[in-house]
């Protein structure tokens, strides 16, 4: 548990739904180490193309007492990817040093085999390149000493008008995203297949205004209770009298 | 998932091809052992052997056709450590190269004795390699099948049946083909490979009938709720999040209607093996000479409805990521 994890932790209670994550990780990475992610036909009747991190919608209940569940989805980076032994070459791998699940673009032979032993479906082709591409938590940006500090980040992240995504080392109980998981009810995704994943998603928080009855109407107003003056009288000795 | 063409294809190819070997062997080994007589010629292991070899190629040439990158193939065996595919491709050129050596010993009649018994049995190079070519057949077998038995999320697949039944397909389809390849070129051993064709092919309805009993009562484990994580009896997607395709929605989804599918299951058992039984059964009663034609069309209808069982094997296989990508809008 000393080895760092990084991850992301997205917060369902302030996502909008805006797909400004996914537009800015597809600017980003389109021009990433991985290679282009490829569109086919973008502007057709039929586009289709790669992604690392879509914002699918849910809804929650039924009328009239539903709600509205914007819901990003990326690879999870999980503490135990089942996604890696299956990688017949070693291409797929996780880092020791970050827990970044990564793939080898160079080694990948397309078999596709990873995305089957993915739950979440974070693994997409490239329909161009033939290989396996896969969130990289910007890899090549969080690292990048050229860039100033408060950029090194996802760009999933930096884009985030509501700042609905933190980024951190979840092995670190100090790290802003351990805390807001400790704090804010964190928790992962399809927990029961034991994949541990690093990302964590914060739920829907609601703030209610309990008010009980008696705090409505005060059950001690003197008003209400006829003839009896407020006790002790005004004039009337008290405690503090007697001691004196 | 999307039935693969290709796998299709190198799975039910190479099963045959080491069924086929596996007969060759038996023959072999109960020669050896003095329960059958022995061999008259050399003819059916030459022949045998090639078919084999044959068979082995050309779904290692279809299992390319699955890859993005075919020209990086040597990398996959690097793995073997943690990886099912790794294993099976080592296991599958060592096997063969098991077949050829095996087919050349009997096309060249070069067979040097390497030792032999207390009781005289001579343990001769195509003994050897038999033995080896047996275990490496089975091995195969193996890691073919736990390739999909073991992703855990495809729960019709994480199974022990998996494996079994690829054994028991694979074996009953090349018993067969070695019983219509016998009738031409060794009439006398018609009888002893349809016999054990029809005790495997019954067997493989048995183990893939488990299995489709065992599918059907799956329930899936994940959930819309544990999807998202959101508790409420009612979670309904109303956008994956694009409108176009994109590989999670081609590689995870059939496509093919449930009539397709309640088509092609009754089809696979008719053709996979109650009318492979019935035309074995038929040609192990005619005379051996003229069972030729029976028993390659048992063999035939049998490909074919492999090739269907296959197809709905991978069909059946339920993603859970699929229930991230349920409605588009």
């Amino acid at each position: 548990m000393s080895r760092k994890q990084l991850a992301l932790v997205i917060d369902l209670n302030v996502c909008v739904g805006c797909h400004a994550c996914v537009t800015s990780c597809k600017e980003w990475n389109a021009s990433g180490a991985a290679g282009p992610m490829s569109d086919q036909n973008p502007f057709g009747a039929d586009p289709s193309g790669t992604f690392f991190n879509r914002v699918q919608t849910f809804e929650v209940g039924e009328f009239p007492n539903t709600e509205t569940v914007h819901f990003p989805k990326s690879c999870l980076h999980c503490e135990d990817p089942p996604c890696v032994p299956v990688c017949p070459t070693g291409a797929s791998y996780k880092r020791e040093e970050d827990g970044i699940v990564l793939v080898d673009v160079d080694k990948c032979i397309g078999c596709k085999y990873c995305s089957w032993a993915c739950p979440y479906g974070a693994r997409e082709i490239d329909a161009n390149q033939k290989v396996m591409k896969k969130c990289t938590l910007c890899v090549d940006r969080i690292y990048d000493t050229a860039l100033p500090e408060i950029d090194r980040k996802p760009a999933c992240v930096k884009a985030c008008p509501t700042s609905a995504r933190l980024f951190g080392d979840i092995h670190d109980p100090q790290s802003e995203v351990s805390r807001a998981i400790r704090e804010e009810g964190g928790y992962t995704l399809m927990p029961e297949w034991g994949t541990h994943p690093a990302n964590h998603y914060l739920p829907r928080r609601k703030t209610r205004l309990r008010i009980h009855a008696d705090e409505l109407v005060r059950a001690d107003n003197p008003l209400t209770v006829e003839g009896h003056p407020p006790r002790p009288a005004p004039d009337a000795s008290t405690l503090e009298d007697a001691s004196i | 998932m999307k039935p693969a063409a290709s796998v299709i294809l190198l799975t039910t190819l190479i099963g045959a091809g080491q069924g086929l070997f596996l007969a060759l062997a038996t023959l072999q080994i109960y020669a050896l052992a003095g329960l059958l007589p022995p061999a008259a010629g050399s003819a059916l292991f030459v022949a045998g052997s090639a078919v084999a070899l044959a068979l082995l190629a050309a779904g290692l040439l279809a299992s390319f056709f699955h890859l993005g990158r075919p020209e990086r193939a040597w990398r996959s065996a690097a793995m073997w450590r943690t990886s099912w595919l790794s294993r099976e491709v080592i296991v599958l050129p060592a096997f063969m190269g098991a077949v050829a050596l095996y087919g050349l010993l009997f096309a060249s009649g070069w067979n040097p004795v390497l030792m032999s018994s207390a009781r005289g049995v001579a343990i001769d190079l195509a003994l050897v390699v038999a033995i080896v070519g047996t275990l490496l057949a089975f091995a195969l077998f193996v890691c073919t099948g736990m390739i999909y038995a073991a992703i855990r999320f495809l729960a019709e697949w994480h199974t022990p049946l998996t494996p079994l039944n690829y054994t028991l397909m694979g074996g009953a389809s090349g018993f067969t083909l070695a019983a219509g390849m016998a009738a031409l070129l060794e009439p006398q051993r018609v009888a002893f490979l349809a016999g054990w064709a029809i005790v495997l092919t019954l067997l493989a309805a048995l183990g893939r009938a488990a299995s489709l009993l065992r599918n059907a009562r799956l329930k899936p484990r994940s959930t819309l709720q544990s999807a998202i994580g959101v508790k409420h009896p009612v979670v309904v997607q109303r956008s994956m999040g694009f409108m176009g395709g994109s590989f999670n929605t081609r590689e995870f989804f059939h496509g093919a209607s449930p009539g397709w599918l309640r088509t092609v299951k009754p089809a696979f058992l008719l053709l996979a093996f109650a009318v492979p039984l019935a035309l074995l059964a038929l040609g192990r009663g005619q005379p051996a000479e003229a069972s030729g034609a029976t028993l390659l069309a048992a063999f035939g209808v049998q490909y074919l409805g492999l090739l269907a069982e296959r197809w709905f094997f991978f069909a059946q296989a339920r993603h859970p990521q699929n229930l991230y990508y349920q409605a588009v809008a």
